[in-house]
């Protein structure tokens, strides 16, 4: 769980396909989240599919958008606008259900 | 439909453009595979071969028809699935690297994923896009769709999206196959069958006294004709083979060339000249009766004439067929060895019927024989109904007539009502009836072969007695005696008898003539003695006679002498008459 390197505590890869709706929304509710609960310790990567279609086999992506929490392991996937914050945080175990 | 219009340059644009899928027989059926730039739905239970039958139509679209396939498996990764095709001879690794083929394992782990507020599945369809763009597949499998649905939860968003995944496949020109799980009374679980309405391909593996048998129905297929029939189809190291079942028409080429038997005996009973080439023949008979002798010279036969034949036996290894030919003369081993005779040996209980006709369908297709042994049928019995036999032979014979094969059944007669049946079923549709049967007599039992019948030839009509020695078979003429038909040792004895009795009469013919020379020669001194007494009876009545002749001379001399002498008499007498006269005055 401890950051080895410089990277943060929190690694997030959010997969979007071009700037539709749900993307924006997505965005904007992990934006929120993460300020409010892991302050400095988290790093977002926004990836458009529609420019990058060779990353989605890498994270088996099929639905868009799709939260994937690379760190800390075990490697967790939310998909849909993040709407329900509650599950998002258990989801991405920053609280424990 | 399709025929006339391809012929039509202007109308052809009409007909439905098929991708063919390279399997052995689904072409046939399906009238030229599935359709080209529309979805087709293979549904099955597990383990019916969905996954390899869409894994065929991309492998065999890439090396036999250079159209690029893109395989999306829900269910099992890239070397999982590269492992199970290599057993069939696919280089799945290769094809990938040569980009012919491209290989997208999407995994989907329930427990992995959550899922808050809306979502669309356009990360599936960016995938999907990426790879049939790099390598400009023509050609896409999705297997198994359905995990979709255990996977996520959300089913309004997975249908809405799934309806838009057929569209965009559409859209996209290739040609699709998605496999489903059959469901309770539906053709899938989820009901993919709505979305995908060009072409539904059903898969069945069904279980019938313990053995199994995997079938395919076309269930629909829009815009084309095609077969309707449950068609089996076999798995095996070659991949798929299904097998197109009945020619829907009688009408066959037919030859005139005559083949002959092998065994003179039985040639001459059919007008000399043995069978017609491309016929089909049964030869019935009980058990050790020679069956499969008769069927091994017809193969031999057919080898010396350096044609090939195929021989399908169900009883006997082959090792066991060439040791027991060798022992009646026939050296069978010898075109084994240049590879004119092939020999096919398996229990019947292998597989079912279907299953042996498939596989039959094969080998003949492989090995394009002249001849087709398959000895016996009535083994096939122990797996199937008589009705179901009889199909299976049915759909046999229509192949090998069309390919102009002779074909030789042998078949077991037993003293039960069920295995007449089998004879009487196959035999209304063989073209010519050998039957061998036991003639039991005088304490021994003998072989005796008739032709039941031949179509379109003429034939004997005799009960042959029918001979398998160290050399060989041969055909002799059953004794007719005074007591009736003699076989074996009876008619040898008879002949025997015969034999004597001729000796015997003809030393009775020689002593009669002898005696009647005898008789003769008695009868001719007879005749000639009595000739001489009769001459010598004649020269004593001759005698007589001459010494009458001589008195009547002497006497008529002495009369005619006494006659001159009274004449001077009367003179006389004459001058006193006139006095007598004149006195009566």
């Amino acid at each position: 769980m401890t950051p080895v390197k410089s990277k943060k505590a929190w690694e997030l890869r959010l997969y979007v396909a071009g700037k539709t709706a749900k993307s924006v929304t997505a965005l904007t509710n992990l934006q929120k989240y993460c300020e409010e609960h892991l302050k400095g310790q988290y790093v977002i990567e926004v990836i458009d599919l529609l420019e990058k279609p060779q990353l989605a086999e890498g994270d088996q992506i099929f639905a868009i958008p799709t939260l994937v929490r690379k760190v800390p392991e075990p490697i967790r996937k939310i998909i849909g606008d993040l709407s329900n914050e509650e599950k998002v945080l258990v989801g991405l175990n920053i609280r424990l259900a | 439909m399709s025929k006339s219009q391809k012929k039509n340059p202007v109308a052809s644009h009409r007909a439905l453009p098929k991708s063919a899928t390279g399997i052995i027989g689904l072409d046939e059926i399906t009238g030229g595979g599935f359709p080209t730039g529309r979805p087709t739905l293979i549904c099955g239970d597990a383990g019916s071969g969905k996954t390899l039958m869409s894994m065929e139509f991309i492998v065999r679209g890439a090396i036999e028809f250079n159209e690029p396939g893109v395989f999306m498996a829900f269910e099992e990764k890239a070397d999982e699935l590269a492992m199970n095709v290599a057993s069939l001879g696919f280089d799945l690794k290769k094809l990938q690297a040569d980009k012919k083929i491209r290989v997208d394992h999407v995994h989907i782990e329930r427990t992995e994923i959550e899922e808050t507020g809306e979502y669309d599945l356009e990360g599936l369809f960016i995938r999907l896009g990426h790879a049939i763009d790099s390598i400009k597949a023509k050609r896409v499998v999705l297997d198994t769709l359905e995990n979709l649905f255990s996977g996520l939860t959300n089913q309004r968003i997975l249908r809405a999206e799934l309806g838009r995944l057929f569209h965009w496949l559409k859209e996209k020109g290739v040609t699709a196959v998605i496999t489903g799980e059959r469901g309770d009374g539906k053709l899938t679980r989820h009901g993919l069958e709505e979305y995908i309405s060009d072409c539904v391909i059903l898969l069945d593996h069904r279980v019938i006294d313990q053995i199994s048998t995997r079938r395919l129905r076309i269930v629909k297929y829009r815009g084309t004709v095609h077969g309707t029939n449950e068609y089996p189809f076999l798995i095996d190291e070659e991949g798929i083979s299904v097998l197109p079942v009945t020619s829907l028409h009688l009408s066959k080429q037919v030859q005139t060339e005559r083949i002959s038997t092998g065994i003179a005996g039985l040639d001459q009973m059919l007008g000399g000249k043995g069978f017609y080439k491309g016929s089909s023949i049964l030869v019935s008979g009980t058990a050790g009766t020679g069956k499969t002798s008769i069927a091994a010279y017809f193969a031999v036969e057919a080898c010396k004439r350096g044609e090939r034949c195929i021989y399908f036996s169900f009883e006997e290894s082959p090792k066991q067929i060439v040791r027991n030919m060798s022992s009646i003369g026939l050296d069978v081993q010898k075109y084994l060895d240049n590879d004119l005779l092939h020999f096919h040996a398996s229990r019947p209980t292998l597989y079912g019927l279907e299953m042996h006709l498939v596989a039959m369908h094969k080998h003949i297709r492989k090995f394009k024989p002249d001849t087709v042994i398959l000895d016996p049928i009535t083994n096939l019995i122990t797996i199937g109904s008589v009705g179901e036999v009889k199909s299976m032979l049915v759909r046999l014979l229509d192949f090998l007539m069309e390919e102009q094969i002779t074909v030789m059944f042998t078949a077991l007669t037993l003293n039960t009502v069920v295995n007449e049946q089998t004879d009487e079923g196959v035999s209304s549709l063989v073209d010519a009836w050998l039957l061998v049967r036991d003639i039991e007599f005088n304490g021994e039992r003998n072989r005796g072969m008739y032709v039941m019948k031949s179509r379109g030839m003429k034939h004997s009509n005799q009960v042959r007695e029918f001979l398998i020695t160290d050399t060989g078979l041969s055909l002799v003429d059953v004794y007719l005696g005074p007591e009736g038909v003699l076989t074996g040792s009876a008619r040898e004895a008879e002949q025997l008898k015969e034999h004597t009795g001729k000796a015997l009469r003809d030393y009775a013919l020689d002593r009669k003539d002898r005696e009647i020379i005898r008789k003769r020669r008695v009868l001719e001194s007879k005749i000639s003695s009595l000739q001489t007494e009769f001459e010598s009876v004649e020269e004593e009545l001759n005698k007589i006679y001459l010494e009458e002749e001589l008195k009547k001379e002497i006497m008529e001399k002495n009369r005619k002498e006494v006659m001159a002498l009274r004449r001077e008499n009367k003179d006389i007498d004459t001058t006193s008459a006139p006095a007598k006269k004149k006195g009566n005055k």
